[in-house]
C-alpha cells in the first residue's frame, strides 16, 4: 500500500471510526463505511489538512470511495 | 470548582463539531464552571453534538430548527422543563445555499436571500424573545439579567470576495445585535457579538476560495496569524460572564487585528488563487 494509501485509511478509520479492515480502496464512503454528508465535508477537509492540498466541491463530489480520495491527492498533493 | 461561570446556565445553539467556533467557547465556559445545554438541528449533527455535549459533563441536548417557530418554543419549553432559569446563550447559527457562496452578490435569488436572512439573522431575534422570559428578574441590587452572544464576520462591514449574501445577512445580525441590546438593556440583559476572522470549520467549508481567505489574513494581520476557536472561546468567556458586564450592543473583533489595516503588509508576499 502506498504511503498516501496508508495515511488515507488511517484518517478514515480515525474520522469514521470504522474497522481497519473494513477500509479497502474499493470501500465507499457511504454504502459501505456508514458515512453521512457531513462526515464526506469532514473527511474532505482533514484530507486537506494533512496532504496540504485543496479538494475543491465538483472534485470533492466524486470521491465516493477511499480509493478515489487517495488517488486525487496522490495526483494534486505538492 | 470555583470558575468565572460557576453557577451559571446557559444554552450553546449552533455547535457542528470539534471545529465549530461554539466548541471553542463551550470549552471554556465549561472550565470556568458553567453547566451547559445544547442544541442540534437534524440527525447528522445530533449524532456529533450529544458526544461533544458529553465530553463537557452534559446530557442536556435536544433538537431546535431556528426557522421553525413552533419547534423553537418547543427547545425553550424542553430547556424549562429542567432549568427554571438560565444565564446566557450562544447563538453560533448561519446558513445558505453554498452555490450562492461563490460566484456575485449581484446573482442572489430572492428565496436564498430571504432563507439566508431568516436562519442567520432574524433567528437571533427569535432566540432572543425566548431567552429573555428565561432570564432571571433584575434585582435592586444589579443581579439578574443575561447574556446573549452571537457571532459574526467582516464581510458583514466590507466586500470579501464570495461572501455574498451571508455579508448582507451579518449586516443584519449585528444591527439586530444593537437594536437588541437597546430593547433588553433595561433589563440588564446583554447582547453582543464576536466577529471572528477566517477558520477552516464546517460552516466555512461551504465558503468558495477559503484558503486564499485564510492565507491573506494569516499574512496581512497586525498579529500575522489566524485566530483559533480558542481565541474566540476566551473571549466568549469574557462576554459571557460578569467580566464583561459593563458591555452591551458591542462587535467585538477576534480577528487577529485584521479589521484595522487599510492595505496590505509590506512583509505579506502577493498571491494568487492557485
Amino acid at each position: 500500500m502506498s504511503d498516501t494509501a496508508d495515511r488515507v485509511s488511517k484518517i478514515v478509520v480515525e474520522h469514521l471510526g470504522v474497522e481497519a479492515d473494513k477500509v479497502t480502496q474499493e470501500a465507499s464512503f457511504i454504502d459501505d463505511l456508514g458515512a453521512d454528508s457531513l462526515d464526506i465535508v469532514e473527511l474532505v477537509m482533514a484530507f486537506e489538512e494533512e496532504f496540504g492540498v485543496e479538494i475543491p466541491d465538483d472534485a470533492a463530489e466524486k470521491i465516493t470511495t477511499v480509493g478515489d480520495a487517495t488517488k486525487y491527492i496522490e495526483e494534486h498533493k505538492g | 470548582m470555583n470558575g468565572l461561570m460557576t453557577g451559571k446556565r446557559g444554552l450553546i445553539m449552533g455547535l457542528a463539531n470539534d471545529k465549530s467556533l461554539a466548541w471553542g467557547i463551550a470549552k471554556q465556559l465549561r472550565e470556568q464552571g458553567a453547566e451547559l445545554a445544547f442544541t442540534y438541528q437534524g440527525e447528522a449533527l445530533a449524532k456529533r453534538v450529544i458526544p461533544l455535549a458529553a465530553q463537557l459533563d452534559s446530557d442536556f441536548t435536544f433538537e431546535c430548527d431556528v426557522s421553525d417557530m413552533a419547534m423553537l418554543d418547543a427547545a425553550f419549553e424542553t430547556l424549562k422543563s429542567r432549568w427554571e432559569t438560565i444565564d446566557f446563550v450562544v447563538h453560533a447559527i448561519g446558513f445558505s445555499d453554498k452555490n450562492e457562496l461563490r460566484g456575485k452578490y449581484v446573482d442572489t435569488s430572492l428565496e436564498n436571500f430571504l432563507m439566508t436572512m431568516n436562519i442567520s439573522a432574524y433567528s437571533l431575534v427569535a432566540v432572543a424573545q425566548r431567552a429573555a422570559k428565561m432570564m432571571p428578574p433584575m434585582t435592586e441590587d444589579g443581579k439578574g439579567g443575561g447574556s446573549i452572544l452571537t457571532l459574526t464576520y467582516y464581510g458583514a462591514e466590507k466586500v470579501i470576495p464570495h461572501y455574498n449574501v451571508m455579508g448582507v445577512a451579518k449586516a443584519a445580525l449585528e444591527t439586530s445585535v444593537k437594536y437588541l441590546a437597546n430593547d433588553l438593556g433595561p433589563a440588564n440583559i446583554r447582547v453582543n457579538a464576536i466577529s471572528a476572522g477566517p477558520i477552516k470549520t464546517l460552516a466555512a467549508s461551504g465558503i468558495g476560495d477559503f484558503r486564499y481567505i485564510l492565507k491573506w489574513n494569516e499574512l496581512n494581520a497586525p498579529l500575522r496569524r489566524n485566530v483559533t476557536i480558542d481565541d474566540v472561546g476566551g473571549a466568549g468567556v469574557y462576554f459571557l460572564s460578569n467580566l464583561s458586564s459593563g458591555v452591551t450592543g458591542e462587535v467585538h473583533h477576534v480577528d487577529a487585528g485584521y479589521h484595522v489595516v487599510g492595505m496590505k503588509q509590506e512583509d505579506a508576499p502577493d498571491i494568487a488563487l492557485d
